[in-house]
This record gives C-alpha cells, sequence and structure tokens, in this order.
C-alpha cells in the first residue's frame, strides 16, 4: 500500500513536455535551418561542385570527359591567362589608391559649414550608381573624337588619346572608372570613422604641438585602424571581383588586352568562343584560391577580435 | 575634431574653402553631369558635334523615345520583380539565422558565423557553372525565380554577419529576464527582438535593395530574354542596339540608375549605418 501511495503522489508533480525541457537547445537550429538550407546548396555545395567540374572537359550538356589535371597544364600554357592574371594584379594595386583618396576627401569634407551633409551625400552618389551606368558614363567620358578626356589630351598634347582602343592603356582607364565609386565608399567609411575620432586626444596632441601630416599619422590614423580595415577588406574583394566594368567598357578587347580572370573564366564557360565549362571552372578555382589568400586574412583577423569580445 | 574647424581659420581660408567645395563637387561628378546633360539634348546637337556644349535645347522626348523604343519599361519591371522578393526573403531569413547566432550559445556557433561571413566574400564565378547548372535543372533558368532563389541565398551571408552583430548589441537582460518569466523562445523572438530590430531592418533593406538592383553578373548569366532580364542586362544590350545614340544611352542610364539613388537620398541615414556599420569599432 505505502508504494502504491508514492506513486499516486508523484504523478502530479508537473510534467514538463520534451519540447519546453529542450527548447533552448533545438530553437537556434530551427531558426537557422532556412538560411543555412539555401546557403549550403547555393554557395558552400557550388565551390566543391567547381573543383570537381574542373578536372573535366564538359560543354554543359553532354558527357563529361575526365581530364585529371589537364585544364590546369592547358592554363599553364595559356597567354590570355597570363594577361588575365596580370590585370588582376594591376586591379589589386591600383585599386588599393580608393583607400588614401578615399581619407583624402573625407578630411577635406569633415568640416561644419553650411550645405555639408548635402555635399557629403553627393560625393557618395558615385557609388550608389550601377556599375553598368558607371562604365556608359566612362566610355562615353573617353570616346575617341568627342569624349571629355580625349579632347582634354588632344588640347594638352596635340593628339588625343582613345583609352578603350589602345591595348597598352585600356586596364588602366576601366580601373579608373573602378576607382570613381570604390572612391566614394572609403571615403563614407572614413567620415564616420572621423566623426568618432576622440576629440579629448586630439586636443591633448595640439597643446603637445601636433599638427597636419603628423597628428594625422600619430593620433588620428590609429583610431581609423576600423575603418581602414573594412576600406582595405572591400577594395580588395572589389578588385578580385572586378567584372561589370570590364564587360561593359571593352568585353574584355581590344584584342583580349583587358581580361580579368573573372571575365576570362565567363568568356570561356558561357560565350560564343564555346561552352568551356571544365577550363571555366579551373579558371575560376585560381581566381578562388587567390581570393582565399585574402579572405582567410581577414576570417584569422575577425576570430581573433572575437575572441576579446568576451 | 580632425581636421581643424575651419570657422577657427582666418577669413581667406575659409573663403578659399567655401570656393573649393563646389568646384571639387562638380569635378568629381562631371562624368555624371555629362551624361544628364546628354540625357536631355536634341539628337541634332550630336549631329552637329555639339556634345558637351550647352543643349541648344532641352529636349525630355529623349525620355519618351527610349521608352517607347525600347524594352525598358519592361526591363525596369523586371528588376523590380527581382529586387522586392529578394529584399523580402533575405531580411526574413537573415533575422533568423541573426538571431539564432546572435543569442544562442552552442558549440557551432562561431563556424556556422564564419561560413557564411567566408561564403559572402567568394568570387561569383566560382558559383557559376553548378548555380547556373542548378538553375536550368531545376526548369528556372531565364526566370525571375531563379534568379531570386540565388540572390536570397547569396545575400544571406552578408544580412546574417549584419543582423548578428546588430542583435549581439541588444541588452542581453532583456531576453534573460523574459526567459525568467517563462516565455517561450519563439516569443522571445517575435516580441522582444524583431521590434528591437526595427532600424537594422530598414538599413539592411535598402542595402539589399540598391545590391540587387544593380546586380548585373547574375542578370546575364541566369536570364537572357527581356521578358525577364532586369534593368542592368537590359541596358547592356539596349547599347549594342544604340550604338551612338549617346542621348539615347544616357537617357536610359539615368532612368536605371533612378530607383537605388531615391532609395538613397530617402533613407540616407539607413543606409550609411548599414555600410559603416564596424567601421568606427572592432
Amino acid at each position: 500500500m505505502a508504494i502504491a501511495d508514492v506513486s499516486i503522489s508523484a504523478t502530479p508533480a508537473p510534467q514538463r513536455s520534451w519540447w519546453r525541457r529542450n527548447q533552448q537547445r533545438l530553437t537556434p537550429w530551427l531558426f537557422l535551418l532556412p538560411g543555412m538550407a539555401m546557403f549550403l546548396v547555393y554557395v558552400i555545395w557550388p565551390i566543391f561542385e567547381s573543383f570537381w567540374l574542373s578536372f573535366y572537359d564538359w560543354d554543359g550538356l553532354g558527357e563529361k570527359v575526365w581530364l585529371g589535371w589537364g585544364n590546369y597544364a592547358e592554363l599553364f600554357d595559356d597567354d590570355a591567362f597570363y594577361t588575365s592574371l596580370w590585370n588582376n594584379v594591376l586591379w589589386l594595386v591600383l585599386y588599393l589608391l580608393a583607400v588614401p583618396a578615399g581619407l583624402a576627401i573625407a578630411i577635406f569634407l569633415n568640416q561644419n559649414v553650411f550645405g555639408i551633409r548635402l555635399y557629403k551625400s553627393l560625393f557618395f552618389f558615385p557609388f550608389v550608381i550601377s556599375q553598368v551606368v558607371v562604365g556608359l558614363m566612362f566610355s562615353w567620358f573617353y570616346a575617341p573624337n568627342f569624349g571629355l578626356f580625349y579632347k582634354l589630351i588632344e588640347w594638352l598634347t596635340g593628339t588625343g588619346v582613345a583609352v578603350l582602343a589602345d591595348p597598352e592603356l585600356v586596364t588602366y582607364g576601366i580601373i579608373a572608372a573602378g576607382l570613381w565609386p570604390q572612391i566614394a565608399y572609403c571615403m563614407i567609411l572614413y567620415l564616420t570613422g572621423l566623426n568618432n575620432v576622440s576629440p579629448d586626444q586630439v586636443e591633448a596632441a595640439r597643446l603637445d604641438g601636433a599638427r597636419g601630416l603628423r597628428m594625422l599619422w600619430y593620433v588620428i590614423l590609429p583610431q581609423l585602424r576600423p575603418a581602414t580595415f573594412i576600406a582595405v577588406v572591400v577594395t580588395v574583394i572589389g578588385a578580385l571581383r572586378s567584372f561589370d566594368l570590364v564587360s561593359i567598357m571593352t568585353d574584355g578587347g581590344p584584342f583580349g588586352s583587358s581580361r580579368v580572370l573573372s571575365f576570362y573564366m565567363y568568356e570561356q564557360a558561357l560565350s560564343e568562343y564555346g561552352y568551356r565549362m571544365g577550363y571555366g571552372a579551373a579558371i575560376a578555382v585560381i581566381l578562388f584560391l587567390i581570393m582565399m589568400i585574402f579572405i582567410s586574412g581577414f576570417i584569422w583577423k575577425m576570430v581573433r577580435d572575437e575572441r576579446e569580445g568576451y | 575634431m580632425f581636421p581643424r574647424p575651419i570657422e577657427h581659420s582666418a577669413p581667406p581660408a575659409r573663403i578659399a574653402y567655401q570656393v573649393a567645395l563646389p568646384i571639387a563637387l562638380v569635378l568629381w561628378l562631371l562624368p555624371l553631369i555629362g551624361v544628364a546633360l546628354t540625357s536631355v539634348r536634341p539628337s541634332g546637337d550630336l549631329a552637329a558635334g555639339n556634345y558637351f556644349g550647352w543643349p541648344s535645347a532641352i529636349a525630355f522626348s529623349n525620355y519618351a523615345e527610349v521608352f517607347q523604343n525600347s524594352p525598358i519599361g519592361q526591363y525596369i519591371l523586371n528588376s523590380f520583380r527581382v529586387t522586392i522578393p529578394t529584399v523580402i526573403g533575405a531580411v526574413a531569413i537573415s533575422t533568423m539565422t541573426g538571431f539564432a547566432l546572435g543569442i544562442y550559445q552552442f558549440r557551432s556557433n562561431i563556424p556556422i558565423f564564419f561560413m557564411f561571413v567566408a561564403g559572402n566574400f567568394v568570387p561569383f564565378q566560382i558559383l557559376m557553372v553548378p548555380v547556373r547548372d542548378m538553375t536550368v535543372s531545376m526548369g528556372l533558368y531565364n526566370t525571375t525565380t531563379g534568379l531570386v532563389l540565388f540572390h536570397i541565398a547569396f545575400q544571406s551571408g552578408f544580412c546574417t554577419l549584419f543582423m548578428r552583430n546588430f542583435i549581439r548589441s541588444l541588452p542581453r537582460e532583456l531576453i534573460e529576464a523574459a526567459r525568467v518569466e517563462g516565455v517561450a523562445e519563439w516569443k522571445i523572438f517575435i516580441h522582444i527582438v524583431l521590434p528591437l530590430m526595427r532600424p537594422a531592418i530598414a538599413a539592411l533593406s535598402v542595402l539589399v535593395f540598391t545590391f540587387i538592383w544593380n546586380d548585373y553578373f547574375w542578370a546575364t548569366v541566369l536570364t537572357t530574354s527581356a521578358t525577364t532580364q532586369p534593368v542592368t542586362a537590359g541596358l547592356y544590350s539596349l547599347n549594342g542596339q544604340w550604338i551612338a545614340s549617346w542621348h539615347l544611352v544616357s537617357a536610359g542610364s539615368i532612368v536605371a540608375a533612378m530607383p537605388p539613388v531615391l532609395m538613397f537620398f530617402l533613407m540616407q541615414r539607413h543606409f550609411i549605418a548599414g555600410l559603416t556599420l564596424g567601421a568606427t569599432k572592432g
């Protein structure tokens, strides 16, 4: 009898449901499910798929033929590949000019005069416009015989230069167009950074006699480090991803001299020259590996910051 | 404040600064001003060689012509049909992933977070062949839906980074207090976190709108016809058609650039707050 009593008295105790006991552990996974599923299917898995495809000869429809390292071997003998690679290096180096140029404009605009807010937003304007439109604008700027830039050079030197038709100059011309919105982006990052520079430190440095460039170098720039980090990240990634402007302004020409890896890949895989998906994938893998060097660096820094944040 | 406020300078420096501002602005926007002027230039001016002088008359008819003789209206509509669902989808999904990664501590939290961050940096070309192939096999090639699905998935990388960092900055005590009260986890999300997320949702929506509107690469890879192509890809094909008709190219460009520009001016504070997230602390 005593045993039965115990079991009866135990039942009314608030028996919490399985869900209520586990909800703190399960909720994050339920919330992550849609996002992770889509990201895995559309981003993570295709990366591996591209690696795998780069070992095949494939036209996108028919049988895939195993080539092993064949595509890569061909790549190392391909002049167009080296042209593209070299142009990517040019992009990377020259595009980084956007960072100091953005800082310079930000310092120029960091005042409190009448109408300055409007000036700041108008300076930022080029970033909001599509690269397609930027590309068309600059093509017209460079247009032979009547383009503003052509006229200016003609006026200065006596002969105009058709930038986009000159294999030596074309990449510089396109990079200049790309710098325009990128400088605007860096400028906005630095304007926000300058806004948060500690006034006390600046005043203290002024009392110690720091001015101009010395002030900038020793007092301001260290405080702008987060802005510089983001500016460098977005600029490097933008330089390696450059595709739109090349496609709009020259289509890789003249004679393929303005190709970059991302454009050459597209051309091999999807253009009228043939659907060489495997070869295209091999180019994409190289581009990805180059970018991974930078991405790992950025992630490494972010993980470190994250650890310190706790 | 750096540099030294200009009000503290001598009058000549102040005047020089006030003069330099508009000059710098005009130089900076020269390509844009040129295109804007050309978009209202009568075609006769171009024939007569007047490319950069003042237009002889204001020809808004260029805009009418662009709409009448090209499918640009359709392209703009297509852009909206791609952009709006993407914004809604990406923001909704990333509010959820951001909540999961920002509030809960579990072992794979950081690796999952960095998967989203790293994935959002990869070059598009490494995804191109498989994504195109997948879209074809789902029967979604050259459809708005195919483009939208990919954009939502890809944008959720950046959006998760953004949302998770924002949620991290919210006061945790609110959530702890609700748990002590026995509020269900999903109710915490709906009633406590979501209302606090409003500024982040606004900022992210404008940013994603601009990114997707301006996308050109995926528009060319996943769509081919005038009935589905967004305006960026459409403008490129029109450019081939309008060789040397710079007044039409210009008018078309201005039309295509308008929606994100309007968005930017209406939501400027949110837009800039979104872009510079993390640029001041880190």
